[in-house]
């Protein structure tokens, strides 16, 4: 590696560190976006699927002879045709097989039993509900204690050698110090509590247009994609398709969440339409079919133990996970953990011992634990870690604040090897926490709140204080399905110094666009508005792993710099060239390469970029252009201290947010207008996850919440006013110190809120209340508290 | 969500709306602003063959007081009323209330009282308040009492062929209040819990006439009316108002489900009703 260059740029440049406005929101505020409900082929069909109304049941028949005849329907496509071409089932990212369209069983409501393929969207969805299937009822399996209970039906009865609905048993840590660290401790606290399972909700659900030419054989496939390399890897796989005759375009994105990472049943059945029709098949999902069918995030039922010492410090963590899994086993996640990276449950203390264990089981819900903006079960863990270090400091009668302060990792304890295995790269939690606390107003607030209390009002105060483990790989210990996790970026740069950056990852609203050109903008000096950022598209963009996990900026935005460094370099040996002087002697800094000593013996980034075109040095190659492939030695570790101040209704249970008071630590922020955006976003899903939001289910397995008047999204009205605080521990192996972002306000804001809640029943002895938070749950705890 | 198909008719004049109703027969459905309509179509919950659109329907969206009552168009928007400085009481106290902005701008309040849907807030305020409801069908026009035109879950007691084309309100002379307390989960939800509250006062104080009515907790909205009876007659208090606020939550029926359970929907009620008739009183004293 290169030393690390001056990159601080004048706006007219606009690199990193200036909120340089998005450069993609013109197209998509003016309605030019191109999104995928937006393409539009020749001869293209529609496609309409027809769901399973119950949760469970034996198919006895399929009658789809009254769709076959209304007319415009092209055909019906059932298990049986996709089991001829040996695509009933395909597998999972997690090593499990799914069924595309069912034949033996539907396993729950919604899963996918026959297409509709015709003319108009509308002919599609009238024929879909006409489609009659022969079901015998079988009893649905709603939970996982449930599931895993001995007399309760198999749920995978097709899989060999599957007998029980265990999906699998996983532990990190080490069992026999946490045990001698319990049997030793002075003090034992526990919390129960459950994670429910949600949506991410994307306000564009997911969608295909497959155009398979019958001809060339090459297969356009037009992808709501948050990873289309990696799709277009794993279609190859699936439908036995040769990869260079697959084209994965991932248009426009309307906001992904994870839910766009995995292959849907659609996505495969919409290609085989394809494929055997010779024409292009357009399929996109309802509401109703995203929110039922697709990936769900958590669904966690979680047990944690702290082991404390007689001054409060805590010396072992256990937890204990039984995960909701659905009917497949279909969480997006690396290869070696069954359970994400959980085990990062350790959170932000300093914990001699730690052991986790968890468990899955399927049940009769939709398949797909995806990390719903979150890297890998992380938001589970750090929900987990928040309450239980508030609920320590309750029963040993702390403040949270101080229990948190006395049992931190310290700044100089990192480079910090946890007990489960991560090494935490950077950080100085202390200095966050505190320079939140002074901006709430802790003490004051504690004072407030003793009074409130004498008056009868109910005010609460609920720390969150999270670290998040983001960015894979490293490849050696990251894969998803057997890819491997490092990321790239493709640079050239034309004669005139206007660059073209692309990209391996693919924003979905994240800010790709605008931010990886501040990052060649800071690396080479050219302005910001002269690169172009294309990414989403497999024939013209360098492999990669894809936009999730908070990766993209750790990975692809490690390889902008390394590649953005290899032209610096090349850069050099020109500039040496024009300005006759030894390339040893040849500074960069902000667009201008200059002869050390004699700065105005100089010649622009422009001027080099002319002349790898027209006046060339003997010896170098032509063009001014690269690619890097960058594996991140490590995951990055960003954290945040977050403070919620709320007021209890002690009438009826309502609680309202009175202060938000959010401070971030991501290392080096490329763009801090963007970076507090997702911050904002963050920060909204926490508090819908906290107050309002939740998918369940009725005894029978029937979705409650398929739409958006049952499943809640918040609106700005409900939503708080944020106060953003952020400090800046730069990560040490990231090539310009930064980490990622994107997910650090979800992971570490429903800790805060329900803290917060908790806090202001703390006082009658009031330890959880399981999310949402409903009003009716505060009023029962605080009915059978007094 | 794509609907079913159907036949759409865009009548010009009310007449042309009720033959076009008649012709339609049972399956025919009123398009007015249709925010509960449309996505019951497209959620294939509703599949009518045939929708009259009566929003090209010239003076139909009147908003004005005459007569001592507030008359309220088929096609007035729940925007309107917000916007409108002739409501009072717990009418303009809802209004802000409903739905959302997207909702209020194009949805109406005639329309959401025919879908006579427990959770829709317009039914307990007109309950509370004494209003009654235009109907005009083959036969013309009539007046329904609006306890009598609510009938049951979505049930209205409209004849065939007859359509809502007015509500009105009364305007009590004298000191007069009203509120609508209403507990939503976000905006744009249906209430878990709403409580109308209407309060008149004689020239000594004393409450001279009241009403109560309740929306989400029962299979109707409710009319609370032995709390009514408890308030009529007496002078307004802190335990007058805690026992028809006992009243009201004892006649309220809530189930339990994905908003809360039964028992403490039933402590809203209570607490709502307590809270909507201080205010009702705070502003008949104000004048």
């Amino acid at each position: 590696m290169t030393a690390t260059p001056d990159l601080s740029t004048p706006p007219e440049i606009g690199g990193i560190g200036h909120s340089v406005l998005r450069r993609e929101d013109d197209r998509l505020i003016e309605g030019q976006g191109d999104f995928l409900d937006d393409v539009v082929l020749p001869g293209m069909l529609h496609m309409a699927i027809h769901r399973s109304p119950v949760a469970h049941a034996r198919i006895r028949g399929i009658d789809s002879s009254a769709a076959s005849a209304v007319d415009g329907v092209v055909a019906v496509v059932t298990g049986e045709l996709m089991a001829a071409h040996n695509l009933a089932w395909m597998p999972t990212l997690s090593g499990d097989t799914q069924a595309v369209l069912a034949t033996d069983k539907v396993r729950y409501q919604g899963q996918e039993v026959a297409a509709v393929i015709a003319t108009d969207p509308y002919v599609a969805a009238d024929a879909a509900a006409l489609i009659e299937v022969d079901y015998e009822m079988l009893p649905a399996v709603t939970g996982p204690q449930q599931s895993l209970s001995a007399d309760a039906p198999v749920i995978r009865d097709e899989k060999e050698g599957q007998t029980d609905n265990l999906v699998y048993t996983w532990e990190s840590g080490d069992a026999e110090a946490t045990d001698a660290a319990f049997e030793s401790a002075a003090r034992v606290v526990s919390l129960d509590t459950f994670y429910p399972r949600s949506h991410p909700a994307p306000l564009e659900t997911c969608g295909i247009v497959a155009d398979v030419n019958s001809v060339t054989g090459q297969a356009t496939v037009y992808l709501t994609s948050q990873a289309p390399h990696a799709h277009r890897t794993l279609f190859a796989l699936v439908a036995g398709l040769p990869e260079q005759n697959i084209r994965i375009i991932s248009p426009d994105i309307g906001g992904g969440f994870g839910n766009k990472v995995p292959i849907y049943p659609g996505y495969v059945v919409a290609t085989a339409a394809s494929l055997l029709l010779g024409t292009p098949v357009k399929w996109i999902e309802s509401r109703s079919d995203n929110l039922i069918s697709t990936g769900f995030g958590r669904d966690y039922h979680m047990r944690g133990e702290l082991a404390l010492d007689g001054d409060g410090r805590i010396l072992a963590l256990r937890a204990d996970v039984l995960s909701d899994q659905g009917a497949f086993y279909s969480d997006a996640q690396p290869t070696q953990f069954r359970a994400g990276l959980f085990h990062v449950v350790t959170g932000s203390y300093d914990f001699p011992a730690a052991h986790v264990t968890c468990r899955g089981a399927f049940t009769n819900k939709a398949p797909g634990g995806v990390a719903y903006r979150c890297s890998f079960r992380i938001t589970e863990a750090s929900y987990l870690i928040e309450r239980l270090v508030q609920t320590a400091a309750y029963e040993i009668g702390m403040d949270p604040a101080d229990f948190r302060l006395l049992n931190f990792i310290r700044e100089d304890q990192f480079p910090y090897t946890t007990p489960t295995g991560f090494v935490y790269d950077s950080g100085d939690y202390h200095t966050a926490l505190r320079k939140a606390m002074d901006e709430v107003g802790y003490a004051e607030l504690r004072a407030e709140q003793a009074a409130a209390r004498a008056e009868g009002r109910l005010l609460g105060i609920g720390i969150a204080h999270f670290t998040e483990a983001v960015g894979a790989g490293p490849s050696r210990t990251y894969d998803i399905a057997g890819l491997k996790m490092f990321d790239s970026a493709e640079l050239r740069v034309h004669p005139t110094g206007k660059a073209i950056l692309k990209l391996g990852v693919k924003t979905q609203g994240q800010g790709h666009e605008t931010t990886f050109a501040q990052i060649v903008a800071s690396e080479l000096g050219i302005p910001v508005t002269d690169i172009k950022v294309v990414h989403g598209d497999t024939d013209n963009t360098p492999y990669g792993l894809g936009t999730y996990a908070s990766r993209s900026t750790p990975t692809a935005g490690g390889a902008t710099s390394m590649v953005s460094r290899k032209l610096a370099d090349k850069g050099r040996k020109i500039a040496a060239h024009l300005l006759e002087a030894a390339e040893a002697d040849i500074d960069l800094a902000a667009g201008t390469f200059s002869v050390r000593g004699t700065p105005e013996r100089s010649v622009t980034i422009q001027e080099v970029a002319f002349a790898a075109y027209t006046n060339m040095p003997e010896g170098l190659e032509h063009g001014f252009e690269g690619v890097s492939y960058y594996d991140p030695p490590n995951l990055t570790f960003p954290y945040g201290s977050y403070i919620v101040v709320v007021e209890v209704d002690a009438e009826t249970g309502v609680w309202k947010v009175d202060r938000m008071v959010a401070l971030d630590d991501c290392g080096v922020r490329i763009n801090p207008m963007i970076v507090e955006g997702q911050i904002h976003g963050g920060l909204t899903e926490g508090f819908a996850k906290s107050s309002m939001q939740w998918i369940t289910f009725d005894e029978d397995g029937n979705c409650i919440g398929s739409n958006f008047m049952d499943y809640l999204v918040p609106t700005a009205w409900e939503t708080p006013r944020f106060e953003l605080l952020e400090t800046c521990v730069p990560s040490p192996h990231h090539p310009i110190g930064a980490k990622g972002v994107g997910e650090s306000a979800t992971v570490g804001s429903p800790a805060a809120y329900v803290n917060a809640v908790i806090d202001a029943l703390a006082h009658l002895g009031v330890r959880n209340i399981d999310m949402p938070v409903l009003p009716d749950r505060v009023w029962d705890a605080l009915e059978s508290a007094s | 969500m794509y609907p079913p198909s159907f036949d759409l008719t865009v009548a010009r004049s009310v007449a042309e709306a009720v033959d076009a109703l008649a012709e339609g027969g049972e399956d025919a459905r009123i398009l007015a602003g249709g925010q509960s309509l449309i996505p019951m179509l497209k959620l294939r919950f509703a599949a009518p063959s045939l929708l009259v659109d009566i929003n090209e329907i010239a003076g139909l969206d009147l908003l004005e007081r005459t007569n001592g009552h507030l008359r309220i168009g088929a096609t007035a928007r729940h925007a309107d009323i917000v916007a409108s400085d002739l409501p009072g009481g717990a009418v303009a106290s809802a209004a802000p209330w409903i739905s959302d902005p997207l909702v209020r701008n194009r949805g109406t309040v005639c329309g959401s009282v025919a879908h006579c849907d427990p959770e829709g807030d317009w039914n307990s305020v007109l309950l509370a308040t004494g209003a009654t409801v235009v109907a005009t069908g083959p036969g013309g026009e009539r007046s329904i009492d609006i306890g009598d035109f609510v009938v049951d879950f979505f049930t209205n007691s409209l004849a065939p062929g007859e359509m809502v084309t007015e509500v009105h309100v009364p305007v009590p002379a004298g000191a007069s209040g009203g509120a609508y307390m209403k507990l939503e989960r976000k905006v744009g939800d249906y209430a878990t819990v709403g409580v109308a509250t209407h309060l008149e006062l004689g020239g000594d104080g004393t409450i001279s006439a009241a009403g109560i009515a309740m929306t989400s907790v029962a299979p109707v909205n409710r009319k609370a009316s032995d709390a009514e009876a408890l308030l009529v007659g007496e002078a307004p208090g802190d335990e007058l108002f805690a026992a028809a606020a006992e009243a009201a939550a004892a006649a309220s029926e809530p189930r339990s489900d994905v908003r809360g359970s039964a028992e403490w929907k039933r402590n809203v009620v209570r607490v709502y009703t307590r809270r909507g008739l201080e205010a009702a009183l705070a502003q008949a004293q104000a004048g």
